[in-house]
C-alpha cells in the first residue's frame, strides 16, 4: 500500500494506492492551517477505513508539507516533481501540463526537452486570487464560473498580480460592468498571467493537460485556456490528486501507520519564528486603551423626533458603501455601512427609499457623494455635489480635531494619508497599486481561516508573540503567513502579525516615515480597518504616540461629505425625491467606443428619464462627440512629431525600428541616419493591447517593467511584417546633456536588445543589437561603419559620416521643436491663467499604452501639460543627494529644481512599476520639490488601464493647490 | 575629538585625525574573503571592524531607513550598519562607515548616497562615510587606497577564492566532518599573522601560500560519492552573503549537494576589463587603455598562480580562467553588457554547465535590473546550448519567504537527482559492459 499526501497552501489531498496501483481511498479538503492535526486525522481515517493495512509506503508533498515532513522524518517530494512523476505514468501522451493550485501556478513541458516551471514570488496566487475576486464580487467561485459562461465581452484586467487585477476590477464593478463579463475577464486574466509568467518563450501546444483545484472545478477557466492557447485541453480523472499520486508513486519507505500517527502526535513544530512584542501586556492595558478611544464619539440625534433640514453624505468606496445623514449641527441622524457587492446603485437606492419612508418629516436640503462611485451616484440619483475623498476625509477629521495635521485612512482597497498645513491638504500619500488591498486582505484572510474580519482581528489582541510578517505587498504576506504556520505560529499570533503588517505597510511603504514626529502632532486615523482595535493599537505602538480614532472611523468619508453638503446648500436639491425614486430604473450595456484607435470598452448605464452615465472612456470624445482639445499638451505634440518620421523608399532596402523604450527619443536620430543612407525606415506601430499580447509569451522575466515587456510585441510586429533588418542597438550610454555626473541608460534600456535576441525567434529577419556609443559623436561613424558593413555589406565611411552628422542635427532639432512648443504652451497657459503640470517621466512614457492617457486626463482638467525635457535645460548642473548618473533621470532632477521656483507649475511623476531606478529618483525629486514647499505627486503605472485612482490623486493635488 | 570637515558639496570628510581615533565599520559580504581583507586595513593603521550582526532587526532597520523598492542588498547593507550604530556598542562620535562604490550604471552605485540619506533620517549625519572604489570617486584625506593596499587586497581575494573553492569541493565528501572548515580557520589565522607582519603579499609568497593551501586541502581524507552538483551565481551580494540569500549554501549542503560558487577574482577582472571594453567599443584614450591593461595583466597573473596551484592536485577541479569564461560568452551576450554583474553572470552559468555544475541557482534581489537581462533573460539561450542545464532563478527580498525559495530550489534538485540517477545508471551500465569485454 502506498499513501501520498499533498499539503498545499489551502487544502490537503490524500490518496491511498493498493498494490496494483488502484485507488483505495482519496480525500480533498481545506485544512484551515491546522496542518498537523488534519494530517493526523486523515491517517486515522485511513486506518479505520482500511483496517487491513498496517504498514504503507508514505510520502508527503506540497508547499505547506515541507516542514512537517522534515520534522517527522517522512520523505518529502517536491510537488511539481510529483506531478511530473504522476503524469509520466498516467498520461504519457501529455505534452504540456498546466496546474493551478491555491497559490502556485505551474507549467510542465513534458515533450521536446523537459522543463518544469513554477511562478516566481511576485506572480501571486491563482486559486487564492480567484477566491479573492469571488469575495469581491460577493459570489462563490462556482457562481463565478456559471456567470462567466454567459459573458458578452472581455475587459482588460492586469494580469501581473492579484492586487493589480483587483484595482482594475473594482472600478469596473463600480461603473456598472456586468458581473458575468467581469467573471469571464478574471478567468482570462488568470490565463494571461500564467502564459506571460511561465511560458517564457516556449509555445504551449500539443496535448495540454489541466490539473489542480481551480482548473478542475471551473470549466470556464479551462475554456479560457483552450481559447487563448488554441487547443482542446484535457482535465483527466483525479486531476485534483496528481501531486498526491506522484508522492505515492515516489514513496519507497515503508512505515507503520500507527507509528506515523504517533510521530505526528509527537510533532511540535519548531516554534521558532520572528516575532514582535505583544499588542497589550494585559487586559488592564487594553481597557485603558478602549476607554481612551471611547471619548472620540460623534453626537447623535434621534431621527424620529428631529424636524428640519438634513444633509446626506455618501461615500461610494471600493468595497463598501457608507452613508450618513446629519442635522444642522453635524449630529448624526442615521448612517449605514455595508459592502457594495460590486455595485453601489441598488444600495444607495435602498438607503434613500428606506429613509424617505421612515422619516418623511425630514427634508433633505443638500447631498454630496465621494469615492469611486461618485460619478455614477451623481448621474443615477442627482446627488448635488461630488468631492474627492481626501477633501471629504479632511472635512470630517477636522470635526474631531480642529488642529489635525495628519490623517491616515485605511480602507478596503486604499491607504490614504495626508498632511495638513495652514488648513489645507498639503502632502498626499496614496498606496501604489502594489501594496493596496489592506483592509480587504485582512478580510479575505479571515474568511480563508473561517472567521469574520472583526473576530479575526480581535483574536490578535492578546497574542503573546505576534508573527513578524514584513511590510510588503499582500501577495508576499500570503507566503509569509504560510511560513509562520509552518513554524508553528498560532492563529492569534498570525492575526496580530497581520494587523501590524497593515500598519507597517502604511507607514514604511506608503508614507515612508521613520518616526511619529514626521507625521504630525495631531493624528486622526480612520477607515473601516482602524475599527479593529488590533490595527489601531499596532499603529499607536509603531509610531509611539496616541492617535484619535472617531467612533465613526468607517464612516468618515460619508460624514465629511455630509458636512460638505451642509456647508454648500443649493437652492433646491437635485437629489431624487421619494416620488422619483419609485420610478427609478437602471440598465447596463457594454459597447465599444470606436471613435479613435484606443477603442475603449465602454459601459453605458441608462437610468429612467434618459439620464445616462458612461464609463471606461479615456477621453471626453464619446460624451461630447468631439475630439478633445490637446493643444496645451506636449505629450500629444511629441506623438505628432514622431508620426512625421515616415518611411522613404530607398535603394538599400528596409530597416525596421521598434517603437519602444529609448526609440521614443532616438527615432529622429536613427530615422534620419538610415534614410540618409538610402534605407527605407519602417517603424512598428504605437503600442496597443493586441501588440502587447503578441509578444507576451516571449517575456523571460515577469517582473521587468511594462515598457520593456511591450518591446517584445514591437519586435514581433516587425517580424510579422517581414522586415528584413531590425535595428535595435545596445546603448550603455546616452547622450551627455551635462546635467549629471555620468550619462548612462538604465540597465533595462541599455541592454534590452540582448533579451530580445535571446528570447525571440527572429524568423527571416536579421536583428542588429550591436553596442554603439552615441555619446561619442566623433567615434560613432567609424564604429557604425564597421557594424553596418559587417551585417549589411560595405557602406562607404564618408556616407556614414554625413548621415551621422545629419542624424545628430535632427536629434537636436527635434528637441529644439519640443522645447519651443513647450515654451509656447507655457506662455499660452500663463496668458490664460491656467496652471501648468510638468508630467515627468521617461521618453517612452509618451506611449499611450504606457501612460494610459494620463496626459489627456490632466489636460481635461483645463491644465497645460509639459514634459520634463522642456524645462530640464533651464538649470545648470547642481549637487544632488544621489549619484546623478543616468541621462533620463538627470532631467527629472533638473526639471524639479526649475519648477520649484515657478509658482504656477506642479510636478507629477510617472513611474513604471518595477522601475528600480525610480526607487532612487522618486525620493530625490520629492526632496527637491519639498525643500521649496512644493507638493510631490507620483503616479505608478503598469498594465493597469483604469484611471480611477489616478483621478483621485490628481484631484487631490488640484484641491491642495486650490484648483478644486 | 576630531573636527567635522566638509567638502564644497557638503559631504562630510573622513580626515587624518579621524583615522587615528575612529572605528570604521565594514558590512559583511563574503566572510572568508572579508575576514582576510580586513587585515589589510588593520596593517595600514585603520581601526576597522567587520560587522557580523544579523537577525530580523537588520531587515527592520533597512526597511525603516531605505526606500523599500530599492534593491535588497542596499536594504541589508544599510540595515546592518544602522543596526550596529543603534546597538550601543559603538561610540557614535568616533565611528565611521565604509562602503564600496562600483560606479557603474546599476543602482548599486548609489548605495553610498542611500546610506547617507539613511544617516540623515536617523539624525546621525555626524558619521562619516568612506567610499572604497577604483574609480577615483570621493576623496578623503584620512583614507587613501594606495597601490600597495590594492595589491594586498587582491592577494586577500585570491586566497579567499582558493579557500572557498577548495573547501566547497572537499566539505561534502569529508570522512571526518569539519576538517575543511577548520582548515579555513587555520589558514585565515596564518595569513592574518603573515599580513600583520607585512608578509604574504609578494608574488613568491603568494605562490607558495597558494600551493600550501591546496596541499593542505588535498590531504583531507574524503570519500567520493555521487552528489548533486549545484552552481550558485547571481547578484554579488545575495550570491555571497548568507544574510542576503537565507543561508543558501547551508541549505544546499543540507540537501546533500556539492556547491560551486564562482570566486570574486572573476568579478574584479570583469570590472577592470570593462574599462578596456568601453574603449574598444566606443573609443577613448590610448594611455588609459595602457594603464588599465597593466592592472589587468597583474590580476591575470594572480589568477594564473591560483589556477596553477589548484591544477597540481588532480582531485580538484581548477577554476576556469577569466579569458576562457569570457570566450564562452561570445555570441551569447555582448561584452558591452557591463552593468551589475553584466555578461559575466551569463558566462559563469555557461562555465558551470560546461564543468558539470549545470544545476544552477541564479540568485537576485527582487526586481534587480541587470538580472532581467543577464540572469533570467539568458536562461533560454543557455538551455539551448546546454540542454541538460537546470537553472532556477530565485528572488530575494525582505518578505520573500524561505519556504517559497526552498520549494523552488527543491524542484530544481528533484530534476537534478533524477539526472544524477540516470547518469550513474548509465555509468554502471558502461562499467558492466567494460567488465564483460
Amino acid at each position: 500500500m502506498r499513501i501520498g499526501l499533498d499539503i498545499g497552501s489551502t487544502t490537503i489531498k490524500c490518496v491511498v494506492l493498493g498494490e496494483a496501483g488502484e485507488i483505495l481511498f482519496r480525500s480533498y479538503q481545506r485544512h484551515f492551517s491546522q496542518i498537523t492535526q488534519k494530517t493526523r486525522e486523515l491517517l486515522e481515517e485511513i486506518r479505520q477505513k482500511l483496517p487491513q493495512c498496517l504498514r504503507a509506503r508514505l510520502a508527503i508533498s506540497g508547499s505547506a508539507g515541507m516542514g512537517l515532513a522534515d520534522s517527522c522524518g517522512i520523505p518529502f517530494v517536491q510537488e511539481v516533481y510529483a506531478t511530473r512523476i504522476a503524469a509520466k505514468k498516467l498520461i504519457p501522451q501529455g505534452d504540456v501540463i498546466i496546474e493551478l493550485g491555491g497559490e502556485d501556478a505551474k507549467i510542465l513541458f513534458l515533450s521536446g526537452g523537459m522543463e518544469v516551471r513554477m511562478n516566481g514570488s511576485c506572480a501571486g496566487g491563482t486559486g487564492a486570487f480567484i477566491d479573492q475576486m469571488a469575495t469581491l464580487l460577493d459570489i462563490t467561485p462556482d457562481e463565478m464560473n456559471d456567470l462567466a459562461g454567459q459573458h458578452e465581452k472581455i475587459y482588460t484586467i492586469a494580469s501581473r498580480c492579484g492586487v493589480f487585477a483587483k484595482s482594475d476590477i473594482q472600478p469596473l464593478l463600480n461603473q456598472g460592468a456586468r458581473k458575468s463579463d467581469v467573471a469571464a475577464s478574471i478567468f482570462y486574466a488568470v490565463v494571461n498571467q500564467t502564459v506571460a509568467g511561465l511560458a517564457q518563450g516556449r509555445r504551449i501546444q500539443g496535448n495540454v493537460v489541466y490539473l489542480g483545484g481551480p482548473l478542475t472545478f471551473l470549466p470556464q477557466l479551462r475554456a479560457s485556456f483552450d481559447h487563448t492557447l488554441g487547443v482542446t485541453g484535457l482535465c483527466p480523472e483525479n486531476s485534483l490528486y496528481y501531486v498526491a499520486l506522484g508522492a505515492a508513486f515516489c514513496a519507497d519507505e515503508e512505515v507503520s501507520l500507527e507509528e506515523a500517527v504517533q510521530r505526528l502526535a509527537d510533532y511540535h513544530s519548531a516554534d521558532q519564528y520572528a516575532f514582535m512584542p505583544p499588542l497589550f501586556r494585559d487586559r488592564a492595558e487594553y481597557e485603558a486603551f478602549a476607554a481612551r478611544h471611547a471619548r472620540d464619539s460623534v453626537a447623535r440625534r434621534d431621527p424620529e423626533t428631529y424636524r428640519g433640514n438634513a444633509y446626506i453624505g455618501i461615500d461610494a468606496g471600493s468595497t463598501t458603501i457608507k452613508t450618513a445623514v446629519i442635522d444642522e449641527e453635524g449630529a448624526v441622524l442615521c448612517s449605514r455601512y455595508q459592502p457594495n457587492s460590486g455595485n453601489p446603485v441598488p444600495h444607495i437606492r435602498e438607503f434613500l427609499s428606506d429613509f424617505y419612508e421612515k422619516y418623511p418629516h425630514i427634508h433633505i436640503a443638500s447631498s454630496t457623494v465621494t469615492g469611486y462611485g461618485e460619478e455614477m451616484a451623481k448621474n443615477a440619483f442627482g446627488v448635488d455635489h461630488g468631492i474627492v475623498e481626501t477633501v471629504a476625509h479632511f472635512t470630517a477629521a477636522r470635526r474631531f480635531r480642529p488642529d489635525v495635521d495628519f490623517i491616515i485612512d485605511i480602507g478596503g482597497q486604499d491607504i490614504k494619508c495626508f498632511k495638513i498645513r495652514n488648513g489645507a491638504i498639503d502632502n498626499i500619500f496614496l498606496n501604489e497599486a502594489c501594496s493596496s488591498g489592506c483592509g480587504s486582505f485582512l478580510q479575505t484572510f479571515a474568511n480563508a481561516l473561517g472567521y469574520s474580519i472583526a473576530d479575526f482581528a480581535a483574536l490578535g489582541l492578546f497574542a503573546d508573540r505576534p508573527v513578524d510578517l514584513g511590510s510588503r505587498c499582500t501577495v508576499f504576506m500570503n507566503s509569509s503567513v504560510k511560513q509562520a504556520q509552518k513554524d508553528g505560529a498560532s492563529i492569534e499570533n498570525i492575526s496580530a502579525g497581520l494587523s501590524i503588517s497593515v500598519v507597517k505597510n502604511a507607514l514604511y511603504k506608503v508614507i515612508r516615515a521613520t518616526s511619529a514626529d514626521q507625521l504630525g502632532q495631531n493624528i486622526v486615523v480612520q477607515g473601516g480597518t482602524f475599527l479593529n482595535d488590533a490595527v489601531l493599537r499596532a499603529f499607536e505602538q509603531e509610531i509611539g504616540a496616541d492617535a484619535v480614532r472617531p467612533d465613526i472611523a468607517g464612516l468618515m468619508g460619508a460624514y465629511g461629505a455630509a458636512l460638505y453638503a451642509r456647508d454648500h446648500v443649493p437652492q433646491k436639491s437635485s437629489l431624487l425625491d421619494a416620488q422619483a425614486l419609485k420610478s427609478f430604473s437602471h440598465e447596463v450595456k457594454a459597447v465599444s467606443c470606436g471613435l479613435c484607435s484606443n477603442n475603449c470598452q465602454l459601459t453605458v448605464n441608462l437610468f429612467d428619464g434618459g439620464r445616462r452615465y458612461l464609463s471606461g472612456n479615456r477621453c471626453e470624445r464619446p460624451i461630447t462627440k468631439k475630439a478633445s482639445d490637446n493643444h496645451l499638451n506636449i505629450y500629444q505634440y511629441k506623438l505628432e512629431q514622431l508620426r512625421q518620421y515616415q518611411p522613404v523608399p530607398g535603394p538599400r532596402g528596409q530597416i525596421g525600428i521598434p517603437m519602444g523604450l529609448n526609440m521614443f527619443e532616438l527615432l529622429p536620430f536613427w530615422h534620419t541616419f538610415f534614410t540618409r543612407l538610402g534605407f527605407e525606415v519602417v517603424t512598428s506601430p504605437f503600442s496597443n493591447r493586441e501588440l502587447y499580447l503578441q509578444g507576451q509569451s516571449t517575456i523571460p522575466s515577469d517582473t521587468v517593467c511594462f515598457p520593456a515587456k511591450l518591446m517584445h510585441g514591437h519586435i514581433q510586429s516587425l517580424i510579422d511584417r517581414g522586415v528584413e533588418t531590425i535595428f535595435y542597438p545596445c546603448l550603455s550610454y546616452n547622450v551627455d546633456e551635462g546635467l549629471g555626473d555620468n550619462h548612462y541608460n538604465c540597465p533595462v534600456v541599455a541592454y534590452y536588445p540582448e533579451v530580445i535576441s535571446a528570447n525571440m525567434e527572429m524568423g527571416r529577419s536579421l536583428l542588429i543589437t550591436d553596442y554603439l556609443g552615441i555619446h561619442r559623436p566623433k567615434d560613432l561613424p567609424g564604429h557604425l561603419h564597421e557594424v553596418l558593413s559587417r551585417h549589411l555589406g560595405e557602406i562607404p565611411l564618408k556616407e556614414i559620416k554625413n548621415a551621422v552628422e545629419a542624424a545628430y542635427n535632427e536629434y537636436h532639432a527635434y528637441f529644439g521643436r519640443v522645447r519651443a512648443q513647450g515654451e509656447k504652451i507655457i506662455e499660452e497657459a500663463r496668458r490664460d491663467g491656467k496652471p501648468i503640470i510638468v508630467l515627468a517621466g521617461r521618453p517612452y512614457h509618451v506611449d499611450p499604452e504606457i501612460n494610459h492617457g494620463i496626459d489627456k486626463l490632466i489636460a481635461g482638467f483645463g491644465v497645460a501639460v509639459i514634459s520634463e525635457d522642456v524645462v530640464s535645460d533651464r538649470v545648470k548642473k547642481f549637487p544632488t543627494h544621489v549619484l546623478n548618473q543616468w541621462t533620463y533621470h538627470s532631467r527629472l532632477y533638473a526639471a524639479a529644481r526649475y519648477l520649484a521656483t515657478q509658482p504656477d507649475m506642479n510636478l507629477v511623476q510617472l513611474v513604471s512599476f518595477g522601475c528600480g531606478v525610480d526607487a532612487i529618483t522618486t525620493d530625490e525629486v520629492r526632496e527637491i520639490l519639498e525643500s521649496e514647499g512644493k507638493i510631490y505627486t507620483q503616479i505608478k503605472i503598469d498594465e493597469i488601464t483604469n484611471l480611477g485612482a489616478v483621478k483621485i490623486r490628481l484631484r487631490s493635488l488640484f484641491a491642495a493647490t486650490g484648483r478644486e | 575629538m576630531a573636527k567635522l570637515v566638509y567638502d564644497k558639496t557638503g559631504r562630510l570628510l573622513f580626515t587624518r585625525e579621524m583615522k587615528k581615533e575612529y572605528t570604521i565599520l565594514i558590512p559583511m559580504m563574503a566572510p572568508i574573503h572579508f575576514n582576510l581583507i580586513k587585515n589589510v586595513f588593520l596593517y595600514q593603521g585603520y581601526r576597522v571592524e567587520l560587522l557580523t550582526n544579523h537577525g530580523p532587526n537588520v531587515v527592520q532597520e533597512g526597511l525603516k531607513y531605505v526606500h523599500n523598492d530599492t534593491c535588497y542588498p542596499a536594504l541589508l547593507v544599510i540595515g546592518q550598519m544602522m543596526d550596529a550604530l543603534h546597538s550601543g556598542k559603538y561610540d557614535l562620535d568616533r565611528t565611521a562607515l565604509l562602503i564600496s562604490q562600483t560606479g557603474g550604471g546599476c543602482r548599486a552605485s548609489n548605495y553610498i548616497h542611500l546610506l547617507r540619506k539613511a544617516l540623515k533620517k536617523a539624525g546621525l549625519e555626524k558619521i562619516p562615510v568612506v567610499s572604497i572604489n577604483l574609480s577615483g570617486m570621493e576623496h578623503n584625506s584620512g583614507f587613501k587606497l594606495t597601490i600597495p593596499m590594492v595589491r594586498k587586497m587582491i592577494a586577500g581575494l585570491v586566497y579567499g577564492d582558493e579557500l572557498m573553492l577548495l573547501s566547497n569541493q572537499i566539505r561534502p565528501y569529508e570522512v571526518t566532518q569539519g576538517q575543511a572548515d577548520a582548515l579555513i580557520e587555520t589558514w585565515t589565522q596564518r595569513l592574518t599573522v603573515q599580513f600583520n607582519s607585512g608578509r604574504g603579499f609578494g608574488l613568491k609568497q603568494i605562490e607558495a601560500n597558494l600551493d600550501l593551501i591546496a596541499r593542505d586541502f588535498a590531504a583531507i581524507p574524503i570519500r567520493k560519492t555521487p552528489k548533486v552538483k549545484v552552481g550558485v551565481v547571481g547578484e554579488i551580494y545575495v550570491k555571497y552573503a548568507s544574510l542576503g540569500n537565507n543561508n543558501l549554501e547551508a541549505f544546499l549542503a543540507g540537501q546533500d549537494c556539492e556547491v560551486m560558487v564562482p570566486g570574486l577574482m572573476g568579478f574584479m577582472l570583469f570590472k577592470v576589463d570593462n574599462r578596456l571594453e568601453d574603449i574598444k567599443l566606443y573609443g577613448g584614450s590610448k594611455a588609459k587603455f595602457k594603464v588599465v591593461s597593466i592592472f589587468m595583466d597583474y590580476l591575470t597573473r594572480m589568477e594564473t598562480l591560483f589556477i596553477r596551484a589548484v591544477e597540481r592536485y588532480p582531485q580538484f577541479l581548477a577554476p576556469s580562467s577569466y579569458a576562457h569564461i569570457k570566450e564562452l560568452a561570445r555570441g551569447v551576450i555582448g561584452y558591452g553588457c557591463k552593468m551589475g554583474e553584466g555578461w559575466l553572470l551569463t558566462a559563469e552559468m555557461l562555465e558551470l554547465a560546461e564543468n558539470g555544475y549545470g544545476n544552477i541557482v541564479c540568485t537576485q534581489p527582487f526586481g534587480c535590473l541587470p538580472n532581467h537581462i543577464v540572469g533570467k533573460g539568458m536562461i533560454r539561450k543557455i538551455k539551448s546550448l546546454y540542454p541538460d542545464s537546470n537553472i532556477v532563478p530565485i528572488d530575494y527580498d525582505p518578505s520573500a519567504t524561505r519556504v517559497n525559495q526552498e520549494n523552488r530550489i527543491k524542484l530544481m534538485l528533484s530534476v537534478a537527482r533524477e539526472q544524477l540517477a540516470e547518469a550513474s545508471a548509465v555509468s554502471k551500465e558502461t562499467e558492466r559492459e567494460t567488465v564483460t569485454v
